[in-house]
This record gives C-alpha cells, structure tokens and sequence, in this order.
C-alpha cells in the first residue's frame, strides 16, 4: 500500500533531481499522513541518494511526522502573541485531557495534538488549528466546547463527517 | 481562476494578445486604447474599468476572508449570505477579500451600493449575520449599529461608476423593491455624517502604501490589480528604463530590507548586476517563521500581484530570468493566491517570455517551506530550496555573487519587493518623504499581545512606538497597564513603556537592544513576566537552533537550563539558591560569547531577548532568585497552593489528580500540600469538587 503512494508519485513527476527531495516529502506526507521509513527508503533509491541522507533532511524541518496522526489533528500555536495570551493553560489542559503521549497523539489515538509557532494568527490570539480550521480568541472553556462539538459529531452516526466538514 | 475582461479586446483592431507582447499593454489596458482612436473603444474601456474598480456591477459585498477573517467565521458569513441572497432574489455580487488590517473587528464586510459611497461594517460574525442582512437588504437602513465607516466615492466607484450603476440596475428589476435601488436615490447624500474609514482612530495615523490594497481589492483577480493601478510601474521599467537605472532608483529611495537586517536593497542588487554570469535568480523571502509577525501572510493572501510586481521589476534591475517565492507551509491561503495570481500573470503575458515586447524572461516558482526557524536565514534557504537542510553557511561569498547552484541570487522580503512597484510609480523622493526623519519608507508592524486593537498597521518608519502602541492600538485592555513591547521576535528584545518615546527606525532600536525585525510588535502588560518572555525565546531558539555551529547550539541550551531553574523553586539547601545566582552571572556571559561567534544571524541574535530583558528588567530576575516569587504570577515552577482546612472534605481527589505526589492527607481529613514538592501546575485546584485549593499571592 504505501510503496504504491511513492511509486505513483514518482511516475507523475518527471523530474527526479535532488531538487525535488522536499516537495517529495511533503507530498508523501500529504498523501500518507506520515513518512514511513519504507516511503522514504524507497524515495531515496528513486534519487540516487542515501537514505540517511533522506532521512536527516527528513528530521531536520517541523513539518515531517514520522508516525500516523489521530482521526482528529489540533494544531496548537506556541507563538509569541499566543504565548502572552496564556497558550500554555491551553496545551497544559488538552495534555490532561486528551492524556497525550510525547509524540503529541492520545491514548485513544483520535487526537493529535501539534505544537506550532507560529499560526501566523496573532491578532487573535490564542489560535488553534482543529482540521485545518483556525479558530481564535480561545479559552480552556471555548476550546472544551469545539472538543465536544467534535464528540457530538461522531456520535451523530454516518452523517457525523459531512456535517463536520460543512460546519468546520 | 476568473476570466479577464479588461484583457479582451475592444473591438477587431485591438491585437493585445500574450502571443504577441507589447510594451504598450497596461497604458493600453488602462487608459486606452493607444493603437486607434475610436470614441467607442475607448468608452468601452473606461466602462470596463470602472466596473472592474466597483468589484462588479450593481450592488457588490465584500467580505474580508483572509486567515483572520476566516477564523472568526468569515466562510460561514459567506454561505448565509449566499443563502439570503438567493432566498430573497437580490443580484449582488459577492467578493472575496484579504484582511483590511483591523483584525480585532473582524469580520469586516464592505458594501458598495448601486450608487453612493462604499460603506465599511465590521464586528460581523455568522450569529448576527443575518440580522445584519436583514437590517441592509430588508429594511434598508445602512447606518446601522455595525457601520464602521465610509470610503471616499471617488477612490472605489470611478467617474463612471455612477454610470455603469445605472445601466445595470435598470436591466435588473428584483433590485427596485431591495436596498439595493432604493438607497440608490438617497444614497450621495446622508453620509457625510458617517466617518472616512481613514479618518478613524486606528487608521488615522497610518500611511498605507503595500497595504494599499489589502482588503479593499479582489485579490484573486488580475483585472483588480491593473484596475487599482498595478503593473504600471512594471511596465514603465521594462520598456523605458535600463536595469542600471532601476538599481538607482532603488538605491536613491533609501529602500532597506523589511525582513530583519536591513540592508538597503538597492545595493544588494546593484551586486548582482555587476556580476556576469548566465543565470541569475531571484528569491522572494516568504518563510515568515518569526513568531508574532504576519504581515507576509497578509499581503499574499491581500494584495499577491504587487508581490509578482515587485518580483518582475527586481529580476529586470538584476537579470534574473528564475524567481522563487520560498514560502511557510503553514500559510495555505497565502500559498493558494499566489499561485493562481502567477498563472493568471502568465496567461496575461506578464509573467512569461519576452514579458511586455522588453526580451524580459521571468517566471516564478513557489517552494513551500517544510517549518525551520533558520530557513529565514538567506543561505538557508539556499540549501533548503537545493534539497537539503536548511544550515546557514559562512559569508562571503555572499548569495547576491554566488548563491542557489552557485549563481548570483538576490533574496528579498515579501515586503520589501513590494515597496519596489510604488517607488518606481511615484519616483524615489516620494518614498524618502513617506519617512520621518532621515529614515524612508513605510513600516507594516503586526500589533499583537495585550493591547485593545489588534492587526496590522502601516505607519512611516521613524514614528514613535508609543504612537503605534497607545494611538493606533487604544492601548492596554481596561484596568491594565502595558509593561513593554516586544519587536523582532527571537532576535529582537523588549522595550520597556517608559522609552516608548522612541522613533521606530533601525538604528533607534538597535541601541535599545530591539530591533525592527521583520515587524512582530507584542504587547505586555502586567500579567507578563520578563522572565518567563525570556525563556520562551530562549526554548524557541533551542528548538530551531539548526545545530551546526557550537555557540549557538550548546549555548542556547545552556542559557535555557538557567532560565528554567531561575522559573522553578530551589528546593534544598542554600547551594541551590547560590547557583540560581551564579546562573545569572553566566547569563550574561554567554549571552556574549554567542553573539560573538556563532555563525548566522540566528545565532548571533539569539540571546538579544535575554540581554534586553534583563537590562530593563532586572528586579524581575532578581525576584525569582531571591525571593523565589513571580511578580506577575506566570512562572508555575514558583507558585504556591493552599488547602482550606476548614473546607476540605478529604476526599482525595487532589491527592489522586497531582502528579509529583506533593499532596498529602486521610481520607475524610483535610489536605496539605508540601511546597518542596509541588510543581505549581493547578491540576489540584481543578480537582478540587469544593474549591478548598487556591493560590497564594
């Protein structure tokens, strides 16, 4: 399954060159969710480069996740406005609730939570990113609410995903 | 991706085609036609322009959409307008557009009438927007409790926008019953009473030149841009002036870099001219990880074609025929508008081979970054764009001789470029003078933290912060007071409320151990502590450190071990509290050592917010060594809870929830916490079903 991912990919581009590493991440990780070490032991052939290589360019930026995220993806902003704006009380508490691991996924594996600075949100700060929406101004309560409007939305049954992604 | 009207021919003798490239093409577009002198065509042209200006015929509302405008539900505004409009048959075109600047108002939507001023309403969101509908469109009172203010008629209807207005609504019949006609009548009269936009407390004191049109124009579509006067400047250096010139006229505008450094841009690229070579490439600098700063992200996502404008005259002044625009990942909008800006460009020819008849090529590639701090760090960028780690590497050579594949490259700010398109339209004199003092140009700053109105603000560079901070921003929110301000981010520093007076130039600051920095002004007041401000810097540098030299490295590390100790209780004995001193002293030390010898500027800045804090607020630091108190009560590491006694029912749920075992008790007897222990997270008083737990002051 996920060699296919980075055999299509390879064929749908035709430029190969190391140039190209990044964005092949980046779109392995936008197809897969993650980068896996087979994924990128399998680019690596493809460039004629050493999956060491690969894999410290790999590990060397933020944005690559090298286990699967949860069903539901927080990205929490740490930045300086979010910061002075209490973001901490923030993390703190959907570390207690979500019981998160250090890789930033619950037990349950339905969350995972991202810290990021910066959103690029600061004026209203504090920011959250809950699947790809931002939502501001927050606190431990509002935060609680969006939480349980996902709870809600699961529970809604098979109608859940769509509303969830017409309400978001 | 819209398809253009003002780029249709008129009639059959108008040739303009990206087939066949003429410098003529935007006076042409704008002001023409230039080739034939038919009295139609030319009212064609104006009607289309005026149209263009307007957003559309008829009524047209606009809706600020950008990342801040969207988090306060601006999409959701936007299908219950959508919904209204249809339920109650109203022909009004909606647009959307980038952030006006005035986040902490937001959502802002504009609506221009059939006829009359464009009027501004703000503090919309999608519970009161259909009351807000209702109110326009039903019972057809504009001046309503969510009017912020009007626009000057001339600015957005054109001369003949009246005209065009009144062609259209006679065409639409639903329109006479609706707001939308009956204003029509009334509407140039009875507004004078409402205030210009720009005559209001937050935009007063502003000069907005690169948000010129950030949230007033469509920034999806290249019609709006030309309409609004863009690529004029573009064309006027392609086809009349010599690269040499361009490069002079940079330089004569004192224009310095926007992104932290500062270094004047019109020399940066007079190097790369002189450098002979086959390929040259232009990189626009969107990897705005800077906490706190946002204005990159506002203007691609406000205004992307003055960004590719900017781009196209800078690759003319140096000869580069490749640009890139190395943006963050995290700013998925920016990156969407950009890239249908660049291909509406193409197809226009303005991006291209042979752009405009001049023998110019120029295209652009967008790169997204993948999220590294030193990435912002020119030769970084370089290696990240080439496929590798973003490691800055030494200089010289510097990028401008030998930057990406060892080709001359010139890097430049998203805000930077576009300043390039205004001075060349109205000359260098006109930016020197925007300035205050011997300083030039414009500054956009992203006002954030605790202060009463957030966004993003335009002002002159050379403007005392306290305008900015207290004028422009009202200030801190009722009941407090502001402490400092924060600028440049991990590399700037804090400058205390009593030396506000400063003039925001780059020299001014710099002796203050701030910096101007690309633009991130946070706001504290007396809920923050220095201290705490200082270690989060301190942990973000750490983090992003890239690893390469020592200094920066090991140091930070250091410097953040220290900080973290001085933010936690000492428990045992009186050792502990004398290294806590000690630590400080290092502080210092290292704090020098790192700005001498690391080898990019990310290093050599890194310790910047920890020298400035601790020079104006020492007593801050001093507090937490001796007397192992917070005063503004952040630093969890040095707070104190208390069990009631009277209270407490003993009913073990604090000693259950605390996680380093600080509480103890009986069941059914009341609770104590052992300070040495407790590690100040709250989890207790959470817990507590009486509210027994409380922190001591």
């Amino acid at each position: 399954m996920e060699a296919s991912h980075v055999e299509t990919l390879l064929a749908e581009r035709a430029d190969h060159s190391r140039d190209q590493l990044i964005p092949l991440l980046q779109e392995i990780q936008a197809r897969e969710g993650y980068l896996s070490q087979a994924a990128m032991t399998e680019l690596a052939a493809a460039l004629e480069t050493p999956v060491a290589s690969v894999y410290g360019v790999a590990t060397f930026y933020n944005q690559f996740r090298f286990a699967p995220l949860g069903t539901h993806v927080i990205e929490l902003c740490r930045g300086t406005a979010c910061h002075v704006r209490q973001s901490l009380a923030l993390q703190q508490h959907l570390q207690r609730k979500l019981k998160l691991r250090p890789d930033g996924n619950s037990a349950d594996k339905r969350f995972t939570v991202l810290n990021v600075a910066c959103l690029g949100a600061c004026s209203i700060a504090p920011v959250v990113k809950l699947n790809g929406e931002f939502y501001g101004h927050l606190t431990v309560e509002k935060l609680d609410s969006l939480l349980d409007d996902l709870e809600g939305a699961a529970a809604g049954g098979g109608t859940a995903a769509a509303e969830e992604g017409s309400a978001a | 991706m819209t398809t253009s009207l003002l780029l249709q021919p008129c009639c059959a003798k108008c040739t303009h085609s990206p087939g066949q490239p003429c410098p003529d093409l935007i006076s042409c577009l704008t002001t023409g036609p230039i080739c034939h002198t038919d009295k139609d065509c030319s009212q064609l042209r104006a009607r289309r322009l005026a149209e263009v200006r307007r957003g559309g015929d008829g009524a047209v509302l606009f809706v600020g959409a950008g990342t801040c405008g969207r988090a306060n539900g601006a999409l959701r505004i936007m299908d219950k307008t959508r919904a209204f409009l249809a339920a109650h048959d109203l022909p009004v075109t909606m647009v959307e557009v980038g952030c006006v600047g005035y986040c902490q108002r937001e959502v802002f939507m504009d609506l221009q009438p059939a006829a009359g001023p464009r009027l501004s309403y703000c503090d919309l969101s999608p519970e009161n927007a259909d009351e807000f509908l209702d109110t326009v469109f039903v019972k057809g009172e504009l001046k309503n409790r969510f009017l912020y203010g009007r626009y000057p008629e001339t600015s957005t209807t054109g001369t003949a926008g009246t005209a065009v207005a009144g062609t259209s609504t006679a065409g639409a019949a639903p329109v006479g019953r609706t707001v939308a006609e009956g204003s029509a009548a009334e509407a140039p009269a009875g507004f004078e009473d409402v205030p210009l936009v720009a005559d209001t407390p937050f935009f007063a004191r502003q000069t907005r030149v690169v948000l010129d049109n950030c949230g007033l124009v469509d920034p999806a579509s290249l019609d709006a841009a030309l309409a609004a006067g863009g690529f004029a400047a573009a064309a006027s250096a392609l086809t009349t002036m010599t690269p040499q010139e361009v490069c002079n006229a940079v330089m004569a505008s004192g224009l310095r870099g926007r992104g932290g450094a500062g270094f004047p841009t019109g020399q940066k690229w007079k190097v790369a001219l002189d450098v002979p070579a086959g390929q040259k490439y232009l990189i626009c600098n969107a990897d705005e990880g800077d906490p706190g700063a946002f204005m990159d992200r506002a203007v691609l996502e406000g205004d992307p074609f003055r960004v590719i404008e900017g781009m196209l005259i800078a690759a003319y002044a140096i000869g580069a025929t490749k640009g890139y625009v190395y943006c963050r990942a995290e700013y998925p909008l920016a990156i969407a508008r950009l890239q249908d800006a660049i291909m509406q460009c193409r197809k226009a020819g303005l991006l291209g081979a042979n752009i405009l008849g001049s023998l110019t090529d120029f295209d652009i590639t967008i790169k997204q970054g993948a999220g590294a701090f030193v990435c912002g760090e020119e030769t970084a960028i370089l290696a990240s764009i080439e496929g590798g780690r973003g490691m800055p590497r030494p200089r010289p050579p510097y990028p401008a001789v030998a930057g990406l594949h060892g080709k001359p490259t010139v890097l430049n700010n998203v805000e930077t470029l576009a300043n390039v398109p205004g001075i060349l339209r109205n000359g260098p004199e006109w930016f020197k003078e925007l300035g205050i003092g011997d300083a030039a140009g414009t500054k956009v700053f992203a006002l954030s933290g605790r202060v009463r109105n957030t966004g993003l603000v335009e002002v002159p560079v050379g403007i005392p912060l306290r305008e900015v901070v207290y004028t422009i921003g009202g200030g801190a929110p009722e009941g407090h007071q502001i402490k400092a301000v924060q600028l440049g981010g991990p590399s700037g520093g804090c400058i205390p409320d009593a030396l506000l007076d400063v003039p925001a130039d780059y020299g001014r600051l710099q002796e203050l151990g701030a910096m101007m920095g690309s633009g991130g002004m946070v706001v504290m007041d007396e809920r923050t502590c220095m201290v705490d401000v200082a270690k989060y810097f301190m942990e973000f540098i750490r983090n992003e450190s890239c690893g390469k030299c020592t200094p920066c490295r090991e140091g930070t590390t250091r410097m953040h071990e220290i900080l973290l100790a001085l933010t936690e209780r000492p428990v045992g004995d009186e050792m502990r509290r004398l290294e806590r001193f000690r630590g400080l002293l290092h502080l210092e030390e290292l704090a020098e050592t790192i700005k001498d010898t690391s080898l990019c500027g990310l290093g050599q800045s890194a310790a910047n917010p920890v020298l400035s804090t601790l020079r104006f607020f020492r007593d801050e630091y001093e507090a937490h060594i001796m007397e192992d108190r917070c005063p503004a009560g952040v630093c969890q590491g040095l707070r104190t809870y208390q069990v009631d006694n009277a209270s407490c029912i003993g009913c073990m749920a604090c000693k259950k929830n605390c996680p380093s075992g600080a509480i103890v008790g009986e069941r059914k007897n009341a609770h104590y916490i052992v300070v040495d222990k407790c590690l100040g997270c709250g989890a207790c008083m959470d817990a507590c079903p009486k509210h027994s737990i409380s922190l001591v002051a």
